[in-house]
């Protein structure tokens, strides 16, 4: 029981990582139909500006954390603009394409700045332990969880409520009359590349905290499309659940059956999920009116 | 400069003059077509299916580029200022706003985000809600739904809301593409009815596309006829409606009866209008 519940809190800090990654990859899709297959790289930077800005400028952690969400919506913006912004008007593809190029590009960018070898920087995160019952479960881990929940919500809100949230989910609902209100395309691209930047910065430094800093950590990106397909493409909520299913099913797989099974479980699930509901489990529907 | 001066009145608000449109490069829509839209008046341009009402409309309103359509000669004047070329959100902001044919609201979004996103371009943000109210007084069925995706609204209540919609940017030219299309007879006396109050309460020019002649010349000020990419007819909408070929073709109310669409095609090949 204690065991379960150990797992529990791991795979569900996991999961909640998993989701801040899988909405900065859905924002880039909403608005611009655009994969990115960098997204794992945008963790990755996240990891190391943490890590530069704690261990090599000896920042205190408050400002460590703020210059990287700084450098990282700086990143993003970057890569909209001189990247994919280009690219606007060729078909959907050469900007998928182009990501993959962009991928490269960001690890052997980080790999330059920061070398190959594991580093760590002071965990941001509380350290030490906390007992649930007669458990005992990681402070860092456990804290990450509603940490991501605070960040997601927000996000939810910006959604709703912004401008600029709600002209990004105009423009997913229909781009021709998006475009009559004025809203422009280049700003809600920029906007949402730098949400993402900015949401997987977090995540990386949450993992990065957790697990250290390392290149792997842009292996998470490859996990954002078991989630996504889980939690459908439409709402952070989504993203939540596919996280949490996700991160839980690798724990337990990995606890439980072995053989390395927990590496590929996401990716059996997604394609189950694809067979039976190709627009996720949790996706909207289309809407039909009679 | 005095408020008063004379020259000041006649000057239109809008003016296209011989406006030629290309889409791909190669398609020629747009065959030198001129009109005026004079300040706070309700024109109306007629038409039957494919005639150029729409690329007209996207002309005016920058969104041609997004069809690959481009104003390749003449010129598009906005209060003064020539507008053929700058980009839609350009355009919007200067005061003309679109309502695209179709209705297109937001469907997985509320009707108040639709309204938010209407308003999407104004900079006193404090008075989002004020004009809300204003929207829903005009409409009290979007009130009643205003938490509800628009998806699931009717017909009606999407023409509603793409009224709305428009009414929160404050617009000072208003482009209506037929605002009548695929609602019933009853709804569409609703909607120009509010159109009409909307050009009179607050004063927004108006210029609106119609296939239904009918509706669109009970409110309007002044009519052109566009027939093939060039307008062929011009008048009052009092002129329009007791011009012949007007009352044949779009009142079907000609001395030889009423005709199908497909006799007016027929006849028309034959007959094509001077002016
Ligand atoms: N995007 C486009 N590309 C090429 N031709 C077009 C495009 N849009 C409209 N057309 C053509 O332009 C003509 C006028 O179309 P349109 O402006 O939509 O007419 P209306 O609104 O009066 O029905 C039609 O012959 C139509 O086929
Ligand atoms: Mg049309």
């Amino acid at each position: 029981m204690d065991a379960f519940l150990q797992l529990t809190v791991s795979g569900l800090s996991t999961g909640m990582i998993y989701a801040l990654a899988a909405v900065g990859f859905v924002v880039i899709y909403k608005a611009s139909d655009v994969i990115n297959f960098a997204q794992g790289d945008l963790l990755l930077f996240g990891t190391y500006l943490i890590f530069f800005g704690i261990v090599q400028l000896g920042l205190p952690w408050t400002l460590g954390v703020l210059l990287t969400l700084v450098l990282a919506a700086g990143l993003g913006l970057l890569v909209e603009r001189t990247v994919l912004r280009p690219l606007v008007g060729e078909p959907i593809i050469s900007m998928i394409m182009v990501t993959i190029g962009l991928s490269s590009v960001l690890r052997a960018l980080a790999n330059a700045l920061w070398g190959a070898q594991p580093r760590t920087f002071p965990s941001f995160l509380p350290s030490g332990e906390v007992r649930i019952g007669t458990a005992v479960v990681g402070a860092d881990r456990l804290i990450a969880i509603p940490l991501a929940l605070v960040l997601l919500g927000a996000l939810a809100l910006f959604f709703r409520r912004s401008r600029d949230g709600v002209a990004m989910r105009a423009i997913a609902d229909d781009q021709l009359a998006a475009l009559s209100m004025g809203i422009s395309i280049p700003r809600v691209f920029a906007v949402a590349w730098a949400l993402a930047a900015v949401t997987a910065a977090v995540g990386g430094m949450m993992l990065g905290s957790i697990v250290g800093v390392s290149q792997s950590v842009a292996v998470v990106g490859l996990r954002v499309f078991p989630v996504v397909i889980l939690g459908g493409l439409d709402s952070i909520g989504g993203a939540v659940l596919g996280g949490a299913i996700i991160g839980l099913l690798e724990v337990y797989t990995g606890a439980y059956i072995g053989h390395g099974l927990n590496l590929i479980v996401p990716y059996i699930l997604l394609i189950v999920v694809l067979m039976i509901r190709p627009y996720g489990l949790f996706g909207k529907e289309i809407i039909e009116r009679v | 400069m005095s408020r008063s001066e004379p020259a000041a009145s006649s000057e239109p608000l809008l003016a296209l003059e011989n406006v030629e449109v290309l889409y791909d490069d190669v398609i020629l829509v747009l065959r030198g077509l001129s009109l005026r839209v004079e300040p706070g008046s309700i024109a109306t341009l007629l038409g039957s299916n494919g005639a150029g009402k729409t690329t007209t409309l996207k002309a005016i309103s920058g969104l041609l580029e997004v069809e690959d359509g481009a104003v390749t000669d003449g010129a598009i004047r906005f209060d003064g200022h020539e507008i053929q070329g700058l980009a839609a959100d350009r355009i919007v902001r200067r005061g003309i706003f679109q309502v695209v044919e179709g209705r297109r609201v937001f469907e997985h979004l509320t009707v108040r985000e639709n309204l938010i996103a209407g308003a999407y371009t104004r900079r006193d943000r404090g008075r989002l809600a004020e004009d809300m109210d204003a929207v829903y007084e005009y409409f009290p069925r979007l009130a009643e739904r205003s938490a509800q995706a628009a998806g699931y609204l009717s017909g009606g209540e999407q023409q509603m809301l793409a009224l709305g919609r428009a009414l929160m940017a404050r617009p000072r030219l208003l482009l209506l593409d037929e605002p009548s299309l695929g609602l019933a007879p009853l709804l569409v006396e609703g909607i120009f009815e509010i159109i009409r109050r909307i050009n009179e309460e607050s004063g927004t020019t108006i210029l609106l596309v119609e296939q239904n002649a009918r509706i669109a010349l009970s409110i309007a000020d002044f009519g052109y006829v566009m027939e093939g990419g060039r307008i062929v007819l011009e008048g009052t909408a009092d002129e329009l409606r007791g011009n012949e070929d007007v009352r044949e073709f779009y009142l079907g109310l000609g001395e030889v009866g009423r005709r199908s669409y497909r006799d007016v095609k027929h006849y028309r090949r034959r007959k094509r209008w001077l002016s």
